[in-house]
């Protein structure tokens, strides 16, 4: 690899998806929406959406149920603590699949 | 305090004067002794509106450093002082300020570490930050703190950096003497007002100190940016490039304002020296008088002053002491387990030298000892004793410790 001169001599980059690279492969979990028991999916509206809300990598889009992004998921879990209805459970993963689905049980 | 002219003040009111000189727009800051009158002076300013700054009350040093880093970022002129304890809560964000490199200027009024508890001098605080990547500049009396603090902002935004203006505890921060202060359109002229930075525009949004991992990474915009190594390497460049800088600005100031200056070093009696005696801070004005004491015995001693510490001035150093028969570098703080931090740092400035001087350590004034001149005399006859007795290398001397006898 060459030098590199990116006008910068601090660490600065314009934020978007993906700045940390692929974190997929960083999971150990993956969560699992069971759509009968989220309340945005038995309502058939956008409500509740707190694990939208409290996903620190931003990647769960809000929806009817809410979709994780399965390309940077760490598994980390807070949406299922967050989840008033325990509708998602975390189970083991360690695959670090990277494709974008919707959280459903296998 | 706003008219121009010589006054009779503390160390700490010629620090203060020096930031509002310098148009400074935030001040953060939690009080310790000995830096407190600092920032009580500052915020009468401001609540009589001879300031116009943000002056924020937090409520520990750490907070105060990181409004200061906060500032600085959008591109305000920012201060803030502390001392002992109050740097070592800082700790952390005095990496941040330099690895994020930002042009934080703070005073750090030296004073003892705990344990014990201790209020009064000596350099332990300063120079247990010295690897953090800011500048480091020592004063020798009130006058050095009001000049050093006013080019401490030129340097800063200059090379990018945060600057440390270092001055001892009590023995100038409570100690009066008479310091020139230039007018205040001189100093005004002297520090044009920051730009806001660039790197704040709402239009584009940036994340500033993002996590950056150990290779080179395209960002999402697809620009190459750089690794964690390129960035510290970049700031190592900058800190050289500083040894440059510091006395350049040096040059400016005293253009400006018809007097002082200061470059990396000052000396006194060196040029025809034999015995070199070495030191940072106030203790230089102590030395000086005991080079003449020894001058009068014929033992040929001058001294040499460390002003900016970091960056080191390895070369500068060299060339000072080239032909010199010993140094004795006397420090007010120990890398404990090894030796005073500058004596090792002469030391490996000297080691690749042709005509080095030998170099012996001395530590003397921890937690405020007292130390007389006639003391330090006492202990560069021992040391040039020792030289004449063939000793090229020797255990650190503690000077007016009652422990024991030492050298």
């Amino acid at each position: 690899m060459g030098t590199i001169n990116c006008g910068h001599e601090i660490a600065i980059s314009s934020p978007a998806a993906g700045e940390a690279g692929t974190t997929a492969d960083w999971r150990t979990e993956r969560p699992v929406l069971e759509a009968a028991l989220c309340l945005a999916a038995k309502q058939g509206k956008e409500s509740c959406q707190l694990c939208w809300v409290y996903c620190p990598d931003v990647c769960i889009a809000r929806g009817v149920p809410p979709v994780v992004d399965f390309t940077y998921c760490k598994g980390c879990g807070i949406c299922a603590q967050v989840c008033p209805t325990e509708a998602i459970r975390m189970i083991p993963d360690e695959r670090g699949s990277s494709a974008a689905q919707p959280a459903v049980p296998p | 305090m706003s008219d121009a002219g010589t006054v009779v003040i503390t160390g700490n009111e010629a620090a203060a004067i020096a930031v509002r000189l310098a148009g400074v727009q935030v001040v953060a800051a939690y009080p310790i002794t000995p830096q407190s009158p600092v920032v009580e002076t500052l915020s009468k300013w401001v609540d009589a509106g001879e300031l116009r700054a943000e002056l924020v009350r937090v409520e520990s040093e750490h907070s105060a450093l990181t409004v200061c880093i906060a500032a600085a970022t959008v591109g305000a002129r920012v201060f803030t002082a502390t001392s002992a304890n109050g740097l070592a809560y800082m700790n952390e964000q005095v990496w941040w300020a330099a690895g994020a490199r930002l042009p934080v200027v703070m005073a750090c009024v030296n004073r003892a570490l705990a344990a014990p508890w201790n209020v009064l001098n000596d350099q332990q605080d300063s120079m247990s930050v010295r690897d953090a990547g800011w500048i480091q500049i020592y004063c020798r009396d009130n006058q050095e703190i009001l000049d050093s603090l006013v080019q401490a902002y030129a340097i800063a935004e200059q090379v990018q950096l945060p600057v440390m203006v270092c001055y001892d505890g009590f023995l100038l921060s409570h100690t009066s003497m008479p310091v020139t202060v230039p007018p205040a359109e001189l100093a005004k002229a002297f520090l044009p007002r920051r730009e806001p930075l660039p790197i704040v525009d709402l239009q584009r949004p940036r994340n500033i100190g993002q996590v950056t991992f150990a290779d080179p990474r395209a960002d999402a915009s697809g620009n190459l940016c750089h690794g964690y190594m390129e960035i510290r390497a970049l700031h190592q460049e900058a800190l050289e490039r500083a040894l440059d800088v510091i006395p350049a600005v040096g040059d400016a100031f005293a253009k400006q304002f018809g007097r002082g200056g200061g470059g990396l070093l000052w000396s006194h009696l060196l040029e025809d020296a034999e015995v070199a005696l070495v030191a940072a801070g106030s203790i230089g004005s102590e030395l000086s008088v005991a080079a003449e004491t020894l001058r009068s015995e014929g033992i040929r001693a001058g001294v040499l002053g460390i002003r900016a510490y970091r960056p080191f001035p390895a070369q500068a150093v060299r060339a000072a002491l080239a032909g010199k028969a010993l140094a004795v570098v006397v420090d007010k703080a120990m890398s404990y387990g090894y030796e005073g931090p500058i004596c090792s740092d002469v030391r490996a400035a000297l080691l690749d030298a042709e005509r080095a001087p030998a170099v012996f350590g001395a530590v003397t004034g921890l937690g405020g000892r007292e130390v007389e001149t006639s003391q330090l005399a006492d202990a560069a006859r021992r040391a040039v004793a020792d030289f004449r007795a063939g000793a090229r290398r020797r255990r650190t001397a503690w000077i007016n410790l009652k422990l024991r006898e030492e050298a």
